[in-house]
């Protein structure tokens, strides 16, 4: 990958996280951002108050989830040897929602809720990797695929079975969860997002190299020293666990593990250190400018963010496929 | 270098044994060929070396060490196999396919060192695709993709490189090429191991052919031994003549039709 396009992915992430911090319904100048963020008594209250304490929470929490998903995918992407895979196609989402729905219709406190989806998503992984072990080919992906859809489909049907005896309220907070949101970061959830996303990030980026080599197939990887099955296991929980910790944050964002790494991949990206490097840059830009357009599209309302990420993706993708065409 | 020594293979949930009591090796400066007709077991043979499937009995050896006692990037280091079929799920350049030949001898944090650049840089020379650094595989022409797969092989820089059907869809003249190159890596002290179909190129590029049959070695010797015409065709299971090849008098199998049937 070029140095250009490096500092072309670099500039978008800083302008989107420009105007992410200026603007909104209170629209705020660049330089008094900067300040805000540099030397908050120079700026009026006011303003330090919005760009600190409520725009950059949310900045933060959305960057790390884009940036998390688009690793997770690009990373199970490529182990999985499958252009189609994602963290969500992988039982991810199911789990984390049935995790989220039942605390919601149980009447749990809010702060419960991020914690029922990471066990709920925790919970669909193991399910995924025991349906492969039991099939007996517990490393092979297109096993490890399958289970996933087979552990979502499970989800699905038990988040029905749920919400069809929930009171109304608990639907309508449940399905908000679904269609994700940052608009509850605070500073506590992104500290917290850092850490899952630095160690999960740095996981992949040392086993990017194996990640390569899982592209060339079982029998090559053999060949090069490296145990396929064991390898693709190893990614899957890390990928999986990382896509985990964006769910307990923000609900569900779909669409940006599925797109980001083939975005990357047309940058020029094509070994996996870089790849994921990449992916988590553009995940990021992508999700902090879906999160502007969601809530300055229709104030003082919000659009859901999952739907808006794919919204703004989309054209985006749609254009770069013409381009290779 | 390479031993087999009485191996046997069996694969789950099957009776039979896929592989029997094969004893044979490889050694450098050696072109050694492995043929059979399909299911003879010649791909499980590379498949137990890679460790892909277990061995049930006997075992493996390289330089006299059993390859289920060593850690599996270090058979990687000392012998480098290309299988028979590599779909890569997602194209990258050339140079870089090639470099991940070095993947045995990389830590998850090293970076290249000046050795494995030379050594990228020499198979690079040796199998002639300078001109297709820059590509991306997916680019490539069969002929063109089989000597990069032999480039990335030849990266690993061990003495043994393994070939499952080098030349499967290659033409006349790119089957050669990849025959001379393989025959003069062999004579360069490499250890060259050799699955293949081809019985009349391998008569006459090979210095040992090992005949596989239902998981059993059938002949093992030096071409003109192993390429007889009766143990041949109770091995293919077809009618056949073993001549000379005109040029150069290696022994050459002519298939025959059947005699059509009497009305």
């Amino acid at each position: 990958m070029r140095l250009s396009h490096w500092c072309l992915l670099l500039a978008a992430f800083a302008l989107a996280c420009l105007l992410a911090l200026a603007c909104g319904t209170v629209s705020i100048a660049p330089s008094v951002v900067w300040h805000a963020l540099t030397n908050a008594s120079a700026v009026d209250p006011t303003s330090a108050v919005i760009v600190r304490a409520l725009r950059l929470p949310r900045l933060l929490v959305a960057a790390l989830v884009g940036a998390a998903l688009g690793m997770s995918g690009a990373a199970l992407q490529g182990a999985l040897r499958n252009g189609l895979a994602e963290p969500y196609l992988l039982g991810v989402s199911g789990g984390a929602a049935v995790g989220a729905v039942i605390a919601v219709s149980l009447g749990a406190a809010f702060a419960v809720v991020p914690l029922a989806a990471f066990g709920g998503a925790v919970c669909a992984v193991v399910l995924t990797l025991f349906v492969a072990h039991a099939s007996g080919m517990r490393g092979d992906p297109r096993v490890l695929i399958m289970g996933g859809v087979v552990v979502g489909a499970f989800a699905n049907a038990a988040i029905m079975i749920v919400l069809a005896n929930a009171p109304a309220n608990a639907i309508r907070g449940a399905l908000w969860w679904m269609m994700g949101s940052v608009s509850d970061a605070t500073i506590g959830t992104a500290g917290m997002l850092a850490a899952y996303v630095a160690a999960g990030g740095l996981a992949l980026l040392l086993l990017a190299r194996q990640i390569d080599i899982l592209a060339l197939g079982d029998e090559a990887a053999a060949g090069l020293g490296l145990d396929a099955g064991g390898a693709t296991r190893r990614l899957f929980v890390v990928a999986a666990l990382l896509a985990s910790a964006t769910v307990a944050a923000a609900g569900l964002i779909g669409f940006v593990g599925l797109v980001v790494p083939h975005l990357a991949r047309f940058s020029g990206a094509r070994r996996h250190r870089p790849l994921l490097l990449a992916s988590a840059l553009i995940g990021a830009t992508l999700v902090v400018a879906a999160d502007l357009l969601a809530r300055t599209l229709r104030p003082p309302g919000e659009l859901p963010l999952g739907a808006v990420t794919a919204l703004v993706g989309v054209p985006f993708f749609l254009g770069k496929l013409r381009s290779l065409a | 270098m390479i031993g087999f020594d009485a191996v046997a293979v069996r694969y789950p949930r099957t009776h039979t044994d896929a592989l029997s009591g094969v004893t044979f090796d490889a050694v450098p400066g050696r072109f050694t060929a492995v043929v059979g007709p399909n299911g003879s077991g010649k791909s499980t043979l590379i498949r137990a070396l890679s460790g892909l499937v277990r061995v049930s009995r006997g075992r493996i050896t390289i330089d006299g060490r059993d390859v289920a006692a060593m850690p599996r990037r270090e058979v990687a280091r000392r012998v480098a196999v290309v299988p028979q079929r590599e779909d890569l799920a997602f194209p990258m350049d050339v140079r870089d396919y090639v470099a991940l030949g070095r993947f045995p001898h990389l830590g998850a944090w090293h970076g290249t060192t000046a050795v494995d650049r030379n050594a990228i840089e020499r198979a690079i020379e040796l199998t002639g695709v300078e001109r297709l650094v820059e590509r991306r595989v997916d680019t490539l022409s069969g002929g063109e993709w089989q000597r990069v797969r032999l480039a990335r092989a030849l990266a690993q820089g061990g003495q043994g490189l393994l070939f499952d059907e080098p030349t499967a869809f290659l033409d006349i003249g790119h089957e050669m090429v990849a025959f001379e190159l393989l025959a003069r890596l062999a004579s360069e002290h490499q250890a060259v191991l050799m699955v293949s179909h081809q019985l009349n190129l391998v008569a006459r590029f090979a210095d040992r052919i090992i005949l596989l049959h239902e998981g059993r070695v059938r002949a093992d010797g030096a071409p003109n031994d192993v390429m007889q015409a009766d143990v041949l065709e109770a091995v293919y299971a077809w009618p056949l003549v073993v001549t000379r090849d005109p040029a150069v008098g290696a022994p050459a199998l002519l298939p025959l039709r059947r005699p059509a049937a009497r009305p």
